[in-house]
């Protein structure tokens, strides 16, 4: 299979980009600058991050559109306003999770923001659902964000009246005479904005951003941003064998949904009333040591109690951080754990997500 | 770095006497990107030639420091394991990893010499 490339592809490769495969894209895991700095430059100033590789499924509205996607989708659709967008799953009879998503509702049609690794499964599974009924997989589109505290004046100043939307709203706005949506969200714990527009004209509104002040960032850095942040990458924190609850997300699933129906509805209500045996927490590490993917967890008495899911090194925390699933019964706060790293048993604490503090900005009013 | 060897494992080493001065390449820390953690071995224990005698992680991934030569560690440079990022701002110099006295001089006979490890690195790296 041929190797896929964004419509950024040569503006990276301008950039010094160093390429990786993922999800079937060539992508830039970083550039010239380096992870770390890539990191802070995102947390102090502000970051551009293609991520066009993911799917952008729009789909039109019709009289029982909603009711069908809250079959599969544990969010409240049908209080969901224009233009306010909201974090959900993709669901599993077991419980489990077929991807997390962003599902926001537009003016004529729900556009649903996927993961690159999932979106042609995910593709399947709705259309089987929703019956093939006006379904568009655009591939014409790219899908940029930027992020960080200074993202907003730069993203102002590239399109007007931006800085108005609150978070987790989007809104239509114009580029060149293209329209373009933005919404107020992302993935790094910043403030920010993700911007879907078309492919002809992503590389020269990127290249304004650079020009207003902000600098390309690659998937490296943003997995870091986003484990600071406590966000789940989807395929390590959470999978099919996850559910929202075990992932400690049980607050996406809308408390009006929870006794309603959906795939796997009934595993969830059962693992919300007679609870989980494991969960989802942060976990902080003594020393700078990292525990990586698969790490086994242990406890005092040395009886093996979870794994972790994702692990790094926190540049803006400065400390190893990672997070993984552990027994109910070792969950809380500050209960003490070892981590087996290159067989040597670290000590490591569990502790309350994320490690670096939000700093999301409200916005001012609704576009 | 005149007497300064080098291995295929990107570390080199330093003659002072009995006494050989260790650490990882330029070169290697290029490939290696923004270290952010360091693991020397205990001052006083005994290393072997190619053995592993460390561990660096970057950002990426973890991967073993090897010892070019054999002998007993007598000095570790703490200064790297507090503060990691040193290793990728000075690694020839000041972020050194630690010191061995040396079994066997002749180990050194093994290993490269600058332009034979330059070379080395770039058709490796090619």
């Amino acid at each position: 299979m041929n190797v896929k490339k964004t419509a950024l592809y040569e503006l990276h490769k301008k950039h010094n980009a160093k390429f990786v495969e993922f999800a079937g894209y060539s992508m830039p895991i970083q550039y010239s600058e380096g992870i770390v700095k890539e990191h802070n430059i995102t947390r102090n100033k502000s970051g551009i991050f293609d991520v066009s590789h993911m799917g952008q499924l729009f789909i039109k509205y019709s009289d029982d559109i909603t009711d069908k996607l809250q079959e599969i989708l544990p969010t409240d659709l049908k209080n969901l306003k224009i233009n306010q967008s909201k974090y959900s799953f993709l669901m599993k009879e077991n419980g489990g999770i077929y991807d997390d998503l962003i599902i926001t509702r537009m003016k004529d049609q729900y556009m649903i923001i996927l993961n690159a690794a999932c979106k042609q499964n995910d593709l399947q599974i709705i259309k089987n659902k929703l019956n093939d009924q006006n379904l568009d997989m655009n591939n014409d589109l790219s899908l940029i964000a930027i992020q960080g505290p200074e993202s907003k004046t730069i993203l102002e100043n590239v399109v007007s009246n931006v800085s108005k939307l609150k978070f987790m709203n989007g809104g239509n706005f114009s580029f060149k005479n293209n329209e373009i949506f933005i919404t107020r969200s992302g993935y790094t714990g910043e403030d920010g904005f993700e911007i879907s527009l078309p492919n002809k004209v992503a590389i020269s509104f990127v290249e304004e951003l650079i020009l207003k002040g902000s600098t390309l960032i690659g998937l490296a850095a943003r997995d870091t941003l986003r484990l600071e942040a406590g966000l789940c990458l989807y395929g390590h924190d959470i999978n099919e064998n996850t559910s929202p609850v075990e992932a400690n997300l049980k607050w996406a699933i809308s408390k009006n949904r929870i006794n309603d129906n959906f795939i796997g509805s009934q595993e969830i209500k059962k693992q919300i009333e007679e609870g989980v045996s494991k969960l989802r927490v942060g976990i902080k590490p003594e020393t700078r040591v990292i525990a990586r993917e698969s790490t086994k967890i242990f406890d005092e008495k040395d009886n093996e109690i979870g794994k972790v899911t994702s692990g790094t090194f926190g540049p803006s925390v400065n400390a190893s951080i990672a997070m993984g699933y552990i027994s109910n019964s070792h969950s809380k706060t500050d209960t003490k754990v070892f981590l087996e790293v290159r067989g040597k048993k670290v000590p490591a604490n569990v502790c309350d997500l994320p490690f670096y503090k939000k700093s999301y900005v409200k916005g001012e009013a609704n576009v | 770095m005149s007497n300064t060897k080098f291995s295929k494992e990107h570390e080199w080493i330093t003659l002072d006497g009995e006494v050989g001065t260790i650490g990882i390449t330029k070169h290697a820390t290029e490939m290696l990107g923004d270290i952010v953690f360091a693991e020397l071995p205990e001052k006083g224990s005994n290393v072997e030639k190619d053995g592993t005698a460390g561990v660096v992680e970057s950002t990426k991934a973890a991967s073993d420091v090897y010892t070019p030569v054999s002998g007993e560690v007598v000095e570790i440079n703490q200064s790297i394991v507090d503060d990691p990022s040193k290793i990728n701002a000075d690694p020839e110099g000041g972020a050194w990893f630690f010191k061995l006295k040396l079994k066997d001089k002749s180990e050194l006979d093994t290993l490269m010499n600058k332009e034979e490890y330059d070379k080395f690195a770039k058709e490796t790296s090619a």
